[in-house]
């Protein structure tokens, strides 16, 4: 059986009575909730925001629930049961904005690593009962199957970023994300490269900024926890790992972590994969009714 | 003003810094810091990097050990002096909102009394130069950028250890330098440690008359000659400047743009670690109340997308194009828009290039390629004054 979810239009939610407090809403799909904990991590801003913004519903935080529609709704977690294709459309039509936070919700999560294995064959091995479980076939994005507003990134989210997102809802203008690569951050910061000055591996150069170089700054490599910049040559960053010394296999896996279903480091970990057929799903097409459909049926 | 060489020991140059620091100067200098030479405040000559020298290739650096005790023994530090009077991220203002309207908060009154630079090489004194060019010398002046050069001392330091990918000697500014110091100290180690100094100003000279001298002999002049003369010989990398501008404009549609594109990760780190590269961008930010909004200008790079975006998209959506503007501009139109090469030879972004891509042997590949040299090109685009390039 194969479920087919138009990706649905921007819902016409009524409009909020003029000068009423924006509400906000925080969902939660598969996830850690380490994107809603920087939300709670936001100590010193959080009277401010609560000044600013309704806290509508926020299970994490707070039993009172307000019912919707909401202003905002901040998603975290990606869709990998049929349940949350469901809930996600519930969602978006509640929502006037949605704003996914965190690369489960942007682009699948470190959970997406089933999208590469085979979900049956995991299930039966992990599970005593596997007939119990309702799982799909793939850890797909929110944006898979609903239209978002924003994609804020990063395995968490950076606070900063996450209260520029929402000051830039409350005023009514764009939010100042860069989409450019960690290096900015770096050379920013002055710290030294550490690819270049101790030869670590380091996904900088393809990965979008947003954490402040955080782990360069350590002198450990980035992990690409924000994705793929707005240009990222991932091929001659492999090139250069290759180079370097590293495995084409352990190249596979630095680009298959939080971020492994994003298209660039998705398809980039594929050409490196083990196996006599190694070049055979270069540029794959990409299966959009695979990520709606369930890994088989399931009694219920 | 005594304009004869004088020579002064490690105890002088530490005396030197005191000197320098009693004066009000906020003294930065080498000193080591996660495995690099790099910038920063020091109060002495135990801050700088002692025996320690600097393996630099394309996307390879590593710090290593001498057999002496040279303070000055490496190339050019991870960055120049850029961060140092322009720095990455500077607020230009804070605006507070008050019942009639807003105050506005002029941040400069923050800064701390002028900068002595210590160990500067040839190569950065020709790239502050520069950006005093660009951000001071022309129509408008840049007042950030000018109140944090007003009152520099320089005590700049003849490069005797050029690194792998140095080529200073080519583009003609140096390894020694000959102007942009107050002081200019020659690092000798054969017999004793000791420093030839050479006063450029006469506040050099007023700095110099606090720490003991000794003048200098012939032979230590000899000597000093014989360090620059050594250090020419062992560029790392060699430019050929001879017609670059016009080859770069010849070369606008070759393929070796398409070449390069597919090594270059678009990171923007040459641009950032570049003495010279000047493009920031401007934005505004406001905490959650919107009662206090601060405005910034930070580097940017012409490697990012984002850069060249305008209404409708992108400029240059293709790492190609970034490429060719960002080389293009450097060693080709900078000369038509500010009389002098944007390069100065100090290898810096092919040290720091993670992908090992190296700006001669670019340089070379489009002269090898070129057709046979023809009357001068004109500009592909015409540079306007006032646009960012």
């Amino acid at each position: 059986m194969t479920t087919t979810l138009p990706v649905l239009p921007v819902p016409h939610v009524p409009a909020r009575a003029p000068h009423a407090m924006p509400t906000l809403a925080v969902w939660k799909f598969a996830s850690c909730d380490g994107c809603q904990l920087t939300l709670l991590n936001c100590e010193d801003e959080l009277m401010a925001l609560a000044g600013r913004i309704r806290i509508a519903y926020f299970p994490e935080a707070t039993r009172a629930v307000v019912d919707g529609p909401y202003d905002v709704s901040l998603v975290e977690g990606s869709v990998t049961t049929p349940e949350e294709i469901e809930r996600i459309g519930h969602i978006r039509e509640m929502s006037r904005t949605l704003v996914t936070i965190g690369a489960c919700a942007s682009a699948g999560g470190i959970q997406a690593l089933r999208n590469f294995g085979d979900v049956a064959e995991f299930r039966s091995v992990v599970y005593a009962h596997p007939e119990y479980l309702s799982t799909l076939a793939r850890s797909t994005p929110i944006s898979a199957h609903v239209s978002v507003d924003f994609e804020l990134r990063g395995c968490p989210v950076d606070k900063g970023q996450l209260l520029e997102v929402l000051s830039a809802y409350i005023q009514g203008r764009r939010p100042r994300i860069p989409t450019y690569s960690v290096c900015v951050e770096c050379k920013r910061r002055g710290a030294v490269c550490v690819t270049v000055a101790h030869g670590t591996p380091c996904l900088g150069p393809v990965t979008q900024a947003g954490c402040g170089a955080l782990c360069p700054a350590f002198a450990r490599g980035c992990y690409g926890c924000f994705g793929p910049q707005d240009t990222p040559n991932t091929a001659a960053l492999a090139d250069r790992l290759l180079a370097g010394g590293m495995a084409p296999v352990d190249v596979m896996r630095i680009y298959r972590t939080f971020n492994a279903a994003s298209e660039p480091f998705r398809r980039e970990s594929e050409r490196h994969e083990p196996g006599p057929d190694d070049d055979a799903r270069d540029d794959a097409p990409h299966d959009a009714a695979a990520d709606a459909r369930p890994e088989r049926e399931v009694p219920r | 003003m005594d304009r004869r060489a004088q020579i002064i020991d490690v105890q002088g140059l530490q005396d030197l810094v005191e000197a320098l620091l009693a004066r009000g100067y906020t003294v930065v200098g080498p000193t080591v810091r996660d495995g690099a030479v790099v910038l920063g405040p020091i109060s002495g000559v135990d801050d700088l990097p002692r025996g320690v020298h600097d393996r630099q290739d394309a996307a390879l650096y590593r710090l290593e050990t001498r057999d002496d005790d040279a303070l000055f023994g490496y190339a050019a530090p991870v960055q120049g002096a850029k961060p140092v009077f322009f720095p990455a991220d500077e607020l230009l203002w804070r605006a507070h909102r008050s019942p009639d309207g807003f105050d506005v908060e002029d941040p400069d009154g923050e800064r701390p009394g002028p900068v002595a630079l210590i160990g500067a090489r040839a190569c950065d004194l020709t790239a502050v130069d520069i950006h005093d060019e660009v951000l001071m010398r022309r129509r408008y002046v840049d007042d950030h950028y000018a109140r944090r050069r007003a009152g520099t001392f320089v005590v700049a330091v003849a490069c005797g250890e050029p690194g792998g990918t140095c080529f200073c000697a080519s583009v003609g500014t140096g390894p020694c330098p000959r102007t942009g110091y107050d002081l200019l100290l020659t690092e000798l180690l054969e017999a004793e440690h000791h420093f030839l100094v050479e006063v450029g100003t006469s506040r050099g000279a007023d700095v110099l008359a606090d720490v003991p001298t000794t003048v200098a002999t012939p032979s230590d002049v000899t000597a000093a000659g014989d360090v620059v003369a050594r250090a020419t010989e062992r560029m790392g990398r060699t430019l050929e400047t001879e017609g670059l501008r016009d080859l770069l404009y010849a070369s606008a549609e070759s393929p070796r743009w398409d070449d390069v594109a597919s090594r270059c990760l678009a990171c923007t780190s040459c641009t950032l670690v570049c003495p010279t590269c000047f493009c920031t961008s401007v934005g505004d930010v406001t905490d959650l109340t919107g009662d206090v909004a601060e405005r910034h200008r930070v580097w940017d790079s012409c490697f990012s997308e984002q850069f060249s975006y305008i209404h409708g998209g992108a400029l240059r959506s293709e790492t190609r194009s970034r490429y060719r503007q960002w080389m293009t501009h450097k060693l080709g139109s900078w000369q038509d828009q500010f009389g002098m090469l944007g390069c100065v030879g100090c290898g810096r972004c092919i040290t720091w290039c993670p992908a090992a891509i190296d700006i001669t042997a670019e340089a070379a590949a489009l002269r090898a390629a070129a057709p046979p040299p023809g009357p001068p090109a004109a500009p592909p685009v015409p540079v306007p004054t006032g646009v960012r390039p």
